[in-house]
């Protein structure tokens, strides 16, 4: 038997883990299992990034070991097979604002916890964001800034959702460089996140799951 | 007698270099003329205080206040950012306005928004900027990629120089992209074969990418000339500007713009070997960089935005291996060479403090964003100043009593037997400008020792 992919993941072995990957296929085991259990590995690595224990590198590094082995065992996949997701989310950076990093890691350890993320990308007008919210009938919106110009963005964001009516049928929270609690009442947004587990705990707390 | 440049220690290295600042000179060599008495005495005052401030011996008449803003002078004197990059008068005079209005005890000069036509000129790729991937109304923004691949760390070991010419240079500037055609120049050597190495500079499309850089230059010339000018200008009017020259920690410098976040962060685990010797590659080049920018401005502060080493974006162990030997290495080169590295500490810096605590005592001027700056004082407030840390979100949203309040409470703790500069703790390009006018004027009025 070979090793523990939950353990040789969480840890970052990346060489180790798409060793134990390619043995299990070739083995002719269940992709979705093997996906299931990066799956688990990543919410090891999420908690120690909680826990201060993995920072950033590591979250970049475990995305990149994961991609890695989404791209040997996807192609495996029967059609058809799809991995349930607990709830949607639309996130992007604010209009007049085209930093991405830290969304993106945000989107992707909502991914990995399972939601289904809507990025929107950058620079996204405030209409954009409310379009998407009533295509998807997503609960929960992720709005990103990094420059200060983005306070404003972030304010005229909600307030077009509240304009379209849907303020009452989703959560808002922001993130970013130079956003804080006093940014999240002038905007009014639901929540400041410091980073990107606080997304998802955010998010888990607004959806479930 | 006085003694050679070059068997100064780096204590009177930077004394020179403080009295160089306290006796300034006009562009022809001569004494600068002060528009009255009162503006050479604020200026000298300002210099003397800064002094005190950062050599941390006495405490300063009282605490020095300044503003180190991003765009917020352009955006506050009624121009949008597009008009501030394209119109160099217009740039300058807003600049002029910022700084006779809040009344700085230093500035730190209008090069922020930079030359747009010069960007156009050479097809700066690295960067969006308004009206060229953002809103007129947006500042510029990094446009982050790997313009250095992940194999070419052997290049850039070799000859950094030569990588950044022939692989760097021409993929972050469409119009140098015929560099790459370039040959070495350590291959020029003797009589045969020396003409092998010009005929690159023959083909029309190197001859087409000189062309553009001397076009590029010219712009650039006349950019600093209106740059240059305001600085001369507040100067005789009581306020210097401080700032010789930027440099960067060398993990920063290839991470930020070589690498890139995602591919430095990724080096660390596959291939920490390379990433080191890289590191240590560049350091020498990064010192030269703010020493030469000294020696040329005649300004002693050299500013080193930090990134990549903040809380949370490296563990303590990486920024012990990565991060911080190399940084340190920079900061002791430019004290030893008579510069004031300062360092602005973007983000949180709460777990690296302990690190900073081995500098020389005296010699740096740290600015602070989100850092808890009461305990910082506690920590390396007999290693250093700390310059800040009044925060964007305050400028932006509070009211003038809020932010006199937040002031209060680091001049009561932080400025505490000098060692402290009020400022603004990150860049902003927007804020209530009652907001700024509070915190300066209140530290002034607030702030003098007894």
């Amino acid at each position: 038997m070979a090793k523990d992919l939950v353990k040789t993941l969480a840890d970052l072995k990346e060489k180790e883990a798409l060793k134990i990957v390619e043995d299990r296929l070739s083995a002719g085991e269940d992709p979705l299992k093997i996906l299931d259990d990066a799956k688990r590995a990543l919410e090891i690595v999420g908690k120690r990034f909680s826990d201060c224990e993995y920072f950033i590198p590591d979250l970049v590094y475990a995305g990149e070991i994961l991609k890695a082995i989404t791209e040997r065992v996807k192609p495996k996949i029967a059609k058809g097979a799809e991995v349930k997701r607990i709830g949607k989310v639309v996130i992007g950076t604010v209009a007049g604002d085209i930093h991405d990093i830290g969304k993106d890691i945000v989107v992707f350890m909502l991914d990995v916890n399972g939601f289904e993320v809507f990025d929107l990308g950058i620079d996204v007008p405030a209409q954009k964001f409310v379009d998407k919210i009533k295509e998807t009938n997503s609960k929960v919106v992720g709005l990103s800034g990094f420059l200060t110009l983005a306070f404003d963005s972030m304010k005229e964001t909600v307030e077009a959702i509240k304009k379209a009516g849907l303020r009452d049928k989703v959560k808002i929270m922001i993130g970013g460089g130079q956003i804080d609690d006093q940014v999240k009442g002038f905007a009014g947004a639901d929540a400041y996140g410091k980073d990107a587990m606080a997304a998802v705990t955010l998010a888990k707390g607004w959806i479930g799951g | 007698m006085e003694k050679k440049w070059e068997e100064m220690s780096a204590d009177e290295k930077q004394e020179a270099q403080f009295q160089k600042l306290l006796s300034p000179k006009d562009p022809g060599g001569n004494d600068l003329k002060f528009q009255s008495p009162e503006a050479k005495a604020n200026y000298q005052a300002a210099i003397t205080r800064l002094k005190v401030a950062i050599q941390l011996k006495k405490t300063p008449d009282r605490v020095p206040v300044t503003i180190f803003p991003s765009m917020f002078p352009f955006t506050y004197a009624g121009m949008n950012l597009q008009e501030a990059m394209y119109d160099y008068d217009r740039c300058v005079a807003g600049f002029k306005k910022f700084v006779l209005d809040f009344k700085p005890d230093i500035h730190f000069g209008a090069a922020g928004p930079g030359p747009g036509k010069f960007y156009e000129i050479l097809n700066y790729k690295l960067y969006a900027w308004p009206g060229h991937g953002v809103a007129p109304t947006s500042s510029y923004q990094c446009l982050e990629g790997e313009y250095m691949k992940a194999e070419e760390y052997d290049l850039l070991i070799t000859d950094p120089s030569f990588y950044f010419r022939n692989f760097y240079l021409p993929r972050v500037f469409g119009a140098l992209e015929p560099w790459s055609m370039l040959p070495p120049l350590t291959g020029i050597l003797e009589m045969y074969g020396v003409a092998f190495s010009f005929i690159p500079f023959g083909l029309p499309p190197v001859q087409g990418a000189y062309k553009a850089l001397l076009e590029a230059g010219a712009e650039a010339l006349k950019w600093a000339m209106a740059v240059g000018g305001v600085d001369g200008e507040l100067a005789t009017l009581g306020f210097p500007n401080v700032l010789g020259g930027f440099t960067k920690a060398p993990f920063d410098t290839i991470g930020d713009t070589l690498r890139g976040t995602k591919g430095i962060m990724v080096d660390m685990y596959r291939r920490p070997d390379k990433l080191l010797e890289a590191l240590e590659a560049i350091t020498p080049i990064m010192i030269n960089l703010g020493l030469g920018a000294a020696q040329q401005t005649g300004k002693p502060f050299i500013f080193m935005p930090l990134h990549k080493g903040a809380d949370g974006f490296l563990s303590d162990e990486q920024f012990k291996t990565f991060y911080w030997p190399t940084l340190k290495k920079v900061i002791l080169g430019l004290i030893e060479g008579g510069c004031i590295p300062f360092p602005a500490a973007e983000g949180g810096y709460n777990t690296r403090l302990k690190f900073l605590k081995d500098l020389p005592k005296g010699k740096t001027l740290w600015m602070f964003d989100q850092t808890d700056i009461v305990k910082a004082k506690g920590i390396v407030g007999n290693t250093l100043c700390i310059f800040g840390n009044v925060p964007s979100a305050m400028l932006n949203l509070s009211t003038p009593q809020e932010v006199k309040d937040y002031c209060k409470k680091l001049i009561d703790t932080v400025a505490k037997g000098g060692g402290f500069i009020m400022a603004n703790g990150a860049f902003f390009d927007e804020a209530k400008p009652e907001n700024v006018k509070a915190m300066v004027d209140f530290t002034k009025e607030y702030g003098m020792h007894k």
